[in-house]
């Protein structure tokens, strides 16, 4: 059952996270900002609200699932668990350093709290799929698998295999939310590779669709509350309306910063905008 | 054949008296409910279908998936489950091979992988469905155990040896209608431990899988000329046994190895490695697939083809006898 949180403190959670993912950034040397804060609102809610889990007892057996399938988005997901207290805050400071638990994709061996090893796009909705049908042969009915993609990782067949397996077990359970920040390192989504219409893909591989403003939380939290409400014998899939970089203005729909580095005055000004942040 | 059956599914009902794969998995499947299976459209070819029919709610049917395949078995791993995933050896290894690497191996998660049709077991099937590279490919995997047995008792001790095994597994055997090399299941069969099967003082013939029953009858009609061929059984690839290839190289100072697979990154290189690493001087030789696509037949006629039969393996014995090697008599001393 979500937890009783207000869109008011998501919404400051999720302005915490994106200066914790600049500053992770910052600790090593860069990092992919884009993707990351386009995302933060998404993980902000999830842990936040939505997602059982327990910093405690991170193992315990009838929580929910959380795979981070666009893994390059460490940046977001491994300050995201540090706040929600699953690894220590100043732990973050290794980032990307030499032997570090935390590299550019999230390794589940080393990083606490975290369900699945990620990287390699397209992976994450099959390994969801498994994890829910292997909770339901178990009898466990309420944890919810929720698997967050990118929009360019939709290119990826596994992706689709892995929706029509969803379909054909009505996997009721799962939850696939797209990122759509509708760009990839290339360009555009829809100049590289277009996924338009990705609502009706997914309406037409047997999932209910639900399209919302990820970057607003009042609209995402909606999303996520009618996805954890679902009866329908169907997985779910969010379309999260996104945009690439959200929060700091330099960065925001920019396709350089899929990935980059900041020097300090940069960094600063990031700093500066998402404190002004709503 | 029954109209409409494929070669395929008849050798495997023609099995199913047999102790193989899917009916042994069933019958660990009694003892264990954390056993569940994964296949993508081969239930039936793959023989998991026996467990399929005694456990339908534990087995999952991906299609013709196999990225999905094994995602789906790491996913079920990761609740605490030991799934075996069945498929075609190629598609397994090289169709699906990432997600073996990053989500099952990387992981380390308990993933059986039983990949039937190895080799040039699918013969007639065409080079597409033959696999002579997923040795190469699963050892160089961290965490993977592989293991090749040589018949259906061996896949049976197999299917059994590997529910202990924490991590990932790989198992490559043939479309299951090969001759059984033991009369029964009365044998010691220890993961990682080499059998010799023949012995002898001359030369040492190091196989697994398929191969390995040639070899032993190689051995014996060598026998009859006087020449003594000891005959290992390297049924685990990786962890090797590096015990049993030195004490080959001590004594017989000339090593074949018998593989179905690609000359290149198989067992004849994992045996080269153990023996160049020792510093011991031997006479070698590597006898396989000599890095070419397998040409299309039947089984049979492609074992003779690429000398992988008992005539074949023998004639390889008798031409590495006459090779030189370079006489150093005191290294048998050294420690």
């Amino acid at each position: 059952m979500p937890k009783n949180v207000s869109v008011q403190e998501l919404k400051s959670k999720a302005k915490e996270l994106r200066l914790n993912i600049v500053k992770t950034a910052n600790f090593a040397g860069s990092g992919h900002l884009g993707g990351s804060l386009s995302c933060a609102d998404i993980l902000a809610a999830l842990y936040f609200k939505y997602l059982n889990v327990d910093s405690k007892n991170p193992d315990k057996f009838d929580r929910d699932r959380f795979i981070l399938s666009k893994g390059h988005c460490a940046l977001a997901y491994v300050p995201c668990l540090a706040m929600a207290g699953f690894v220590p805050m100043e732990s973050l400071e290794t980032f990307n350093h030499y032997e570090s638990p935390y590299g550019m994709h999230p390794d589940s061996k080393k990083v606490r709290g975290c369900d699945a090893s990620t990287g390699s796009l397209g992976h994450g909705l099959p390994m969801g799929v498994g994890m829910a049908l292997g909770l339901r042969y178990q009898k466990v009915t309420d944890s919810k698998v929720v698997v967050l993609m990118g929009d360019g990782e939709q290119n990826e067949g596994s992706v689709w295999e892995a929706a029509m397996a969803a379909a054909h077990y009505k996997l009721k359970n799962l939850i696939a939310i797209v990122d759509r920040n509708k760009l990839m390192i290339d360009g555009p989504t829809e100049e590289v590779m277009g996924i338009n219409p990705i609502d009706k893909k997914y309406e037409a591989f047997g999932f209910k669709v639900i399209v919302c403003n990820g970057n607003d939380m009042e609209s995402l939290d909606k999303a996520l509350a009618e996805a954890w409400a679902n009866t329908e014998d169907k997985p779910v899939a969010i379309i999260a309306q996104t945009e690439k970089g959200y929060g700091v203005k330099r960065f925001q729909g920019k396709v350089p910063w899929h990935y980059g580095a900041m020097n300090s005055d940069l960094f600063k000004e990031a700093v500066a905008d998402i404190e002004a942040m709503d | 054949m029954a109209e409409g059956t494929t070669w395929t599914t008849y050798d495997a009902n023609k099995m199913a008296s047999k102790e193989i794969y899917g009916k042994v998995l069933a019958e660990l499947g009694e003892k264990n409910d954390k056993i569940v299976g994964v296949t993508a459209d081969l239930a039936k070819s793959t023989n998991i279908g026996n467990f399929g029919d005694k456990f339908p709610e534990r087995i999952f049917n991906v299609g013709i998936a196999e990225q999905n395949l094994f995602g789906v078995a790491a996913g079920l791993a990761k609740t605490g489950l030991i799934p075996f995933a069945s498929t075609f050896a190629i598609f397994a290894c090289l169709r699906g091979g990432e997600q073996v690497r990053t989500d099952i191996a990387y992981q380390n998660l308990p993933v059986k992988i039983i990949a039937t049709h190895g080799g040039l077991s699918f013969g007639t099937a065409g080079t597409t469905h033959h696999c002579t590279e997923d040795y190469a490919i699963m050892r160089a995997i961290p965490n993977m155990t592989v293991v090749i047995p040589a018949d259906g008792f061996e896949t049976a001790k197999a299917v059994r040896a590997c529910i202990d095994i924490p991590g990932p597994f790989y198992m490559r055997v043939g479309r299951g209608f090969e001759p059984p090399m033991h009369d029964n299941e009365d044998f010691e069969f220890t993961v990682g431990k080499a059998m010799t099967i023949h012995e002898g003082s001359d030369i040492t013939i190091i196989t697994c899988g398929t191969p390995t029953l040639q070899a032993r009858e190689a051995a014996k009609d060598l026998e009859a000329e006087g020449i003594s061929v000891r005959v290992i059984n390297m049924h685990t690839l990786k962890p090797i046994d590096k015990d049993a290839i030195m004490q080959a190289v001590m004594d017989t100072r000339r090593i074949l190895t018998v593989e179905e697979h690609n000359v290149i990154g198989g067992l004849g290189d994992a045996v080269a490695a153990v023996i160049a690493e020792s510093g011991k001087g031997c006479a070698f030789t590597k006898l396989g697939i000599n890095d070419e696509f397998s040409v299309i037949g039947y089984p049979e006629d492609l074992y003779a083809r690429y000398k992988l039969d008992a005539t074949g393996i023998a004639e390889t014995v008798k031409e590495l006898l006459g090779k030189e090697i370079e006489a150093d008599e005191d290294w048998a001393d050294e420690d």
